[in-house]
């Protein structure tokens, strides 16, 4: 597949690094407080992200839903961002989903406490897209 | 410098390969379990960004460096990352330096071809040039003898 994106690390006959360093700069860069990055960081950086998904993937699999053993499906992910303290600074991102029904009660008991979340609202959104709804109606 | 969405997400393609690598032969992964792993990227190159910077800053840099994505990597309890990154960076020096070495040889190469060039063109006036130094020459000896 050609992946038009520049910056990728050639050497030899193994890639040092798969991930486009163009791209990982961007990430990087967007960071505020960040003024330059010398080249063997942008390497060092690109690396430790391939080693990280590996190992976030590796983690959700292995501490996964028994019954799902054949794939590696979202919730593996959510779970082990709440449950692996390592992973814990991906507990916002990968949030748990919930039941519709769940949720609704939620709301009419937060509704007595005030204010609402914007959270909320997100969570409303990818039950959207999930199965949870057939379990919902039933 | 205004970044689009798609610009702090990483190629779905490449992600997806790394993945399946990691993973046993045969296990799928859903599009949904991919699309977070690959957010969840992003979210680990800005918080080692954070955490490399602030060892820079520490070290009264203004530039992150290798050292420095080392550190954060221990801080943010990585520890097992740290020596096939070690191992990463000796070959990517050694890359450079091979590939430095390269292109400086290329340069003498190149240098040696145009020298040996000019020489041919001028080479009748050198050869006057020599004639006159060395007379110059047998004279200074024959003062000096004396």
């Amino acid at each position: 597949m050609a992946d038009g994106f520049g910056g990728k690390e050639k050497c030899s006959d193994q890639r040092l690094v798969s991930l486009p360093l163009s791209r990982i700069r961007v990430i990087m860069k967007s960071s505020p407080e960040v003024s330059s990055i010398n080249q063997e960081a942008l390497v060092l950086t690109a690396k430790a992200t391939e080693l990280f998904v590996q190992y976030l993937a590796t983690y959700s699999y292995k501490h996964g839903s028994g019954k799902e053993k054949k794939a590696l499906i979202y919730s593996d992910l959510s779970n082990t961002a709440e449950e692996s303290e390592t992973f814990q600074f991906l507990a916002d991102i990968l949030p748990k989903k919930i039941l519709a029904s769940k949720y609704l009660k939620m709301l009419k008991e937060e509704k007595g406490e005030g204010e609402e979340d914007e959270e909320e609202e997100e969570e409303e959104d990818e039950e959207d897209d999930e199965s949870e709804d057939e379990e919902a109606e039933s | 410098m205004a970044e689009r969405p798609e610009d702090l997400n990483l190629p779905n393609a490449v992600i997806t390969r790394i993945i399946k690598e990691a993973l046993p032969d045969g296990v799928n992964i859903s599009k949904e379990a991919r699309s977070a792993i690959s957010r969840a990227a992003s979210v680990f190159v800005l918080y080692a960004t954070s955490c490399a910077n602030n060892f820079a800053m520490k070290g009264k840099r203004k530039t992150l460096n290798a050292g420095d994505v080392l550190s954060a990597m221990e801080e943010m309890e990585f520890q097992r990352f740290i020596s096939p990154l070690k191992e990463a960076l000796d070959a990517y020096r050694r890359e450079q330096k091979g590939k430095k070495e390269a292109s400086e040889q290329k340069k003498k190469d190149k240098d040696k071809r145009i020298d040996s060039e000019e020489q041919d063109k001028s080479r009748e006036d050198d050869n006057d040039e020599d004639d006159e130094r060395m007379e110059e020459e047998e004279q200074n000896d024959e003062e000096v003898d004396n």
